[in-house]
């Protein structure tokens, strides 16, 4: 069954946890360890007594000072109760304070670290990983799924530590205060907690469903918007309301559900919890009736028992959070355990300067294991040589290029420039000296400058401007309204794919690389700018080696080498004019044919 | 408010939900200041005197209360939940249909990141607000009228006293409120930051790894995420200053109630059960106030996100059909376009020349009219103009001699297609992308379509061949395999008028010839309009038209043009200036005899 539009969802999270992962997670922490103890004794010691104690106090000061059940009342005790209640509370704004700051700090920390390190393996990673992967959900790990982690770790960690001696604290508590009430009243803690639990769990999962259906209808918003170009040229805007109504009211119903669901958990609570309120004022006043209780003491235990709510509630929410945080980690941690395909020897050395003489031995390799994309290449480049490298799409032109600069590794034979296999160079040392121009130019965002120097960051605003010259394309940089500080970026940006060519051309030129590599770099060009990049070409190919992929004759025959792939294979090699004496040649025939095409 | 009565048509037929939520959250709110009030008659009523006849009676209320409380607290929740749901499902689906009428020149100045923000957070903003907010929102003043209102019932003095604590609270509330919404925004713009930096490092990995330049990116990095650590760090400072202020202060309230209370009780001018109950009743009237410049922030969010949507609803539809406009039947078509004396300049851009003037053009049907010129010459000007997408400044363009604009929109679309510079695909199957224009297409018409755009060999290749899903987070297609499903969807619905907008270009010169080879049999009879750069794409036009900077400089076939000095010349030479001699001759003889 096809739909007009199809979006990938997350998992719905089923699973209750993963020690193992927790366990992974919590080695982010650890080098904090010394803070976070510190803090939660500082909660403990200072925020939760201070708290604790307050109804402990009130309950003196009814029983002992106001209205004493023996003797008269005390105000001079009245007044020492208040001072202490008031130094209690300063200690505890103190404490607060303190707590806020440091688990937010360590917090901040953690996820710092985590991200930093995840962003780091990433860009270790291989072109075999971002291939298989769209460019969006490897955003989402490094920002959503590290951010949905702050939680856990600001307040979580050092909340849930608090909240259970909280718990603890009250129950000790009320059992000292009068423990037959305590008890009593006790009876009603696991009702609330299966309760709690029961409840919980439908709810989240009521509203993972809606965090689906939302994302769904986020995704197709953002590409009913970029695509609405195409919508209204081919008039499907009706169509298109009539599925977005659709998955709007989709999304509603769940979320009435969930909210509804949602809406539910406090009465309920607040309900059971009455269950205790009714023990606590029968019994209670069936215990002062009896002379074995005060009534100071039954006001402290209407304190405790309202305070009991709070932790429980929060362990619970947290317990939630926890398991959606626990799915990130996971996705988190799936990218951390993928291995470079192409990594560093661990004696691998710097290439030195490069001449430029670049040799394939014997060379074979497949994208995937059973398909090769190139076999049995020999080449063997001298210095200085401009080589074009011609056939049909897929025949392994782009392969070649990629195994030079090693964004893949050969699965037989070897590449060697001046005479040292690729392999043991060091990955830095070895592209910094290749320049490579991609068909499509990827402007990052900044200023026009920026992007020119991005190869070479220390290059002075004239050298910017030299290399900008060289290739023509300062002209059409010094019309823009700011020039070389014009802003620009990938999306939105006012570059024509010719002007965005040629930029690419000066942040190769700028970067002077001793192999020069052309990847279909002159497809999509207007007609003016194709004239000026002939032009930028010649001072580009100057002194370095350099591979050129391209269809355009024009730019192929002055090669000094052509290199003709057929389904992986080298076909055929010369330059133009002895290829062009091989009767039923294949360079000869794509050149033929290029000409039928423009007569026939 | 003149912002929530532009919003009233969207939840006032709900008004019953609105009321169920107010009402619903203040009589919860009553319900539980009485609760206090039970306390009190249990102290002095029955355990002080020792009289303990009523106190079932008692514990029965009190449960009883709790339970009327939970349920009026569930009337508040779940009405406000489906008020808030019905109004962001009508603005959504609003808001969608409207985007889906706007037209192009809405489009080329507005962002997709606004317009995403607009229809997800500025909606979740009004949602919160007319769903439970404004209840909230009421509800404090109810509380705080009510609750002192039942204090001064009990012992006014103290309730003077305690009033004090108002002012103080809310100045200190809104305080906070003003100092931490700026570090929201900055906030908003850290995440942005960080999500820039990490975007473009993934999108742009091939130029990051072929430059090498991972630790300059690491850097890039690094500042993004410090910025973003910093930001959160000084919310936490700001939230450090404040929070642990006010509960000093709503304590210092209870400790001043407690000593001027206790007071009053040893001195016998009041209960010890009002006392109890004064205390009970305090938390309660504390506890929502600090969260004052919370509601007041949020009231100010949703005002500006219902602006921000309504402007948005309010965007005239300037291309839209006449009254009485003509609606086109697939049959009568004939083809015949004109353009007639068409000037043009692009809205917003007032200030620029026009991208078309005085432009003029007969294509009887069934031809072919190539464009040719450089960026900003007008050559996409002139086919967009044809679909409608701007309406022409001056003069007219006519489909078989009636002006465009008096035509249905939507039927003149139909009988066109469009092959888009940038070719988008829709998250769907491959299948569903072809047959984007005609849903009810066959799977033989389909397959037919990506035959003659050459887009079918490639396609079975695919482990999931025509079910293979594609688009932004799809499988990932080559810019030549895009441009094919492109032009596959264009077929299919077999127009009257193909518009080829520069849309070849990723395609090898073979592959595109062979394309052009099956257009020319299936556009037989049809009008086609081919935008390009290379002369080999352009050479069989009936008429090429060369463009720059909106005026036509040169017009005829490839043969006239290739004689007559001028841009089309010049191109030819730079794209075939190297053209061996021996293939001249030949090339020559072939095209005497192809004539």
């Amino acid at each position: 069954m096809s739909r007009k539009f199809q979006y990938q969802d997350d998992d719905l999270i089923e699973k209750s946890f993963n020690w193992k992962q927790m366990a992974r997670l919590f080695t982010y922490i650890k080098p904090y360890r010394t803070e976070v103890n510190r803090v939660v004794f500082v909660m403990t010691a200072f925020g939760m007594l201070t708290k604790l104690a307050i109804p402990f106090l009130i309950s003196m000061a009814i029983d002992r000072a106001i209205q004493p059940r023996e003797g008269d009342p005390n105000q001079g005790l009245l007044y020492g109760i208040m001072a202490g209640m008031l130094v209690l509370y300063a200690l505890r704004w103190w404490a607060q304070r303190y707590t806020i700051l440091k688990t937010n700090e360590i917090g901040q920390k953690v996820i710092y670290d985590l991200r930093t390190a995840l962003f780091k393996h990433i860009q270790g990673l291989s072109f075999r990983f971002f291939d298989k992967r769209p460019a969006g959900s490897v955003l989402v790990r490094v920002t959503n799924d590290v951010n949905s982690l702050q939680d856990l770790f600001t307040n979580g960690v050092v909340n849930s530590v608090i909240d259970i001696a909280q718990l603890l604290g009250i129950i000790v508590i009320l059992l000292c205060l009068q423990f037959k009430l305590g008890l009593a009243v006790m009876i009603t803690v696991p009702l609330m907690f299966v309760v709690s639990a029961s409840l919980r769990k439908r709810i989240r999962f009521a509203w993972q469903t809606v965090r689906i259906k939302q994302s769904r209808i986020n995704s197709h918003l953002n590409e009913s918007i970029q695509g609405i170009r195409v919508t209204q040229a081919f008039a499907q805007e009706k169509e298109n309301i009539g599925f977005f109504d659709g998955m709007n009211r989709s999304n509603i119903r769940s979320w009435n559900f969930a909210s509804a669901l949602n809406q539910l958990f406090g009465p309920v609570i607040e309900i059971t919890s009455a269950a205790g309120t009714l023990i606590l004022l029968l019994y209670g006043t069936h215990l002062i009736q009896s002379g074995a209780m005060t009534v100071g003491v039954l006001v402290a235990f209407i304190t405790y028992v309202s305070y009991f709510w709070e932790p429980i509630t929060r362990l619970g929410q947290m317990y939630s959070q926890l398991l959606i945080s626990m799915s990130s980690a996971e996705r988190i941690f799936e990218y951390m355990d993928e291995k470079p395909a192409v990594g560093e020897k661990p004696g691998a050395v710097d290439l030195p300067d490069v001449r430029g003489h670049v040799r394939f031995e014997n060379v074979e390799f497949g994208y995937e294991a059973d398909r090769p994309a190139l076999r049995g290449i020999d080449l063997d480049i001298e210095p200085g040589m401009t080589v074009a490298l011609v056939g049909h799409t897929g025949s392994g032109k782009s392969t070649i290029v990629n195994l030079l600069c090693r964004f893949y590794d050969t699965v037989k034979g070897r590449v060697l420039i001046d005479g040292i296999d690729v392999r043991d160079a060091k990955l830095d040392s070895l592209r910094s000296q290749i320049g490579i121009v991609l068909q499509d130019t990827f402007i990052f965002s900044g200023t026009i400058r920026d992007n020119i120097r991005y190869g070479r960051p220390d290059a002075t605003d004239a050298e910017v401007e030299a290399a900008a010259r060289s290739v023509r394309a300062h002209d059409f940089i010094s019309q823009l309204p700011d020039g070389y500080d014009t802003e620009v970026q990938e999306r939105g940006s006012a570059l024509s794919m010719g002007q965005r060519q040629l930029l690419s051309f000066a942040r190769a030129l700028l970067a002077d690389p001793r192999i020069l590599i052309l990847d279909e770099a002159t497809a999509s060009i207007d007609t003016e700018t194709e004239l000026r990049i002939q032009e930028a070409l010649g001072t580009l190919l100057a002194d370095r080696t350099s591979f050129i992929v391209a269809h355009r004759l024009s730019t192929i025959r002055h090669a000094d080498l052509i290199v003709v792939l057929d389904h992986g294979v080298i076909v055929e090699q010369g330059n133009h004019d002895q290829l062009m004496k091989l009767p039923g040649g294949h360079y000869r025939g794509l050149i033929e044919a290029q000409y039928r095409f423009l007569s026939a | 408010m003149d912002v929530f009565r532009g919003l009233k048509a969207f939840f006032w037929q709900d008004k019953g939900f609105l009321l169920g939520s107010v009402l619903g959250l203040a009589a919860a709110t009553a319900l539980g200041l009485v609760y206090p009030l039970l306390l009190r008659v249990l102290i002095d009523d029955m355990i002080v005197p020792g009289e303990f006849d009523g106190l079932v009676a008692l514990a029965l209320l009190a449960v009883g209360i709790v339970v009327l409380k939970a349920g009026c607290q569930y009337v508040h929740g779940f009405s406000g939940g489906r008020l808030g749901n019905r109004l962001a499902y009508r603005l959504r689906n609003a808001s969608y249909e409207k985007l889906q009428v706007l037209p192009f020149s809405f489009y080329d100045s507005a962002r997709t990141g606004d317009l995403m923000s607009r229809l997800t957070a500025d909606i979740e903003g009004i949602r919160n607000f007319i769903g439970f907010g404004f209840a909230q929102l009421m509800n404090t003043a109810f509380l705080v009228l009510f609750g002192f209102t039942m204090m001064a019932i009990i012992d006014w003095p103290l309730m003077l006293m305690t009033l004090a604590i108002i002012p103080v609270l809310s100045y200190v509330a809104i305080r906070f409120e003003l100092h931490i919404h700026p570090v929201f925004r900055s906030i908003r713009a850290a995440v942005g930051r960080l999500t820039v930096s990490v975007q473009e490092n993934i999108m742009g990995v091939r130029t990051v790894k072929s430059f090498a330049s991972e630790k300059h990116e690491m850097n890039k990095f690094k500042g993004g995420n410090e910025n973003y650590r910093d930001n959160h760090l000084a919310l936490a400072a700001v939230w450090a200053k404040y929070f642990p202020v006010i509960e000093f202060i709503a304590n210092l309230s209870v400790v001043l109630l407690l000593l001027a209370g206790g007071i009053r009780v040893i001195h016998g001018s009041l209960t010890l059960g009002s006392l109890v109950s004064l205390n009970g009743m305090l938390g309660m009237i504390v506890a929502p106030l600090w969260t004052l410049g919370f509601q007041i922030n949020n009231y100010t969010q949703s005002k500006a996100a219902g602006e921000r949507l309504l402007e948005l609803l309010h965007q005239p539809v300037t291309i839209r059909s006449a009254d009485r406009a003509l609606e086109l039947k697939d049959d009568n078509v004939q083809g015949h376009v004109q353009f007639e004396d068409v000037s043009f300049r692009y809205p917003n851009h007032e200030h620029q020349p026009s991208a078309l003037l005085g432009f003029n053009l007969d294509v009887p049907p069934g031809s072919v009219i190539g464009l040719l010129g450089g960026t900003g010459s007008g050559k996409s000007t002139v086919v967009q103009l044809l679909l409608r997408a701007y309406d022409v400044g001056e003069g007219a363009i006519t489909l078989d001699g009636v002006d465009i604009r008096h035509i249905e929109l939507e039927s003149l679309r139909r009988q066109t297609a469009i092959v888009f510079q940038e070719s988008f695909l829709f998250s769907t199957t491959i299948r569903e992308n072809i047959a984007y224009g005609q849903a009810d297409a066959s799977e033989e018409a389909i397959i037919e379509a990506a035959k003659l755009s050459q887009a079918h060999e490639f396609i079975m290749e695919l482990p999931l061949g025509y079910d293979t899903i594609v688009g932004e987070r799809g499988m990932g297609l080559s810019g030549g395999q895009k441009q094919r499903i492109a032009i596959a969807r264009a077929l299919l619905l077999k127009p009257k008028i193909l518009i080829l907008d520069d849309s070849t270009s990723a395609l090898d010169m073979e592959t595109e010839h062979v394309i052009q080879q099956s257009l020319r049999k299936v556009m037989a009879g049809r009008t086609t309009f081919i935008i390009a750069h290379r002369i080999s794409s352009l050479r069989h036009a009936d008429e090429i038209v060369v463009l720059d900077r909106g005026r036509v400089v040169q017009r005829g076939k490839h043969e006239q043009l290739l004689r007559q000095p001028g841009l089309y010349r010049e191109t030819y030479r730079a794209q075939y200036a190297d053209r061996p001699d021996e293939l001249d001759a030949a090339a020559a003889g072939e095209r005497r005899v192809s004539g």
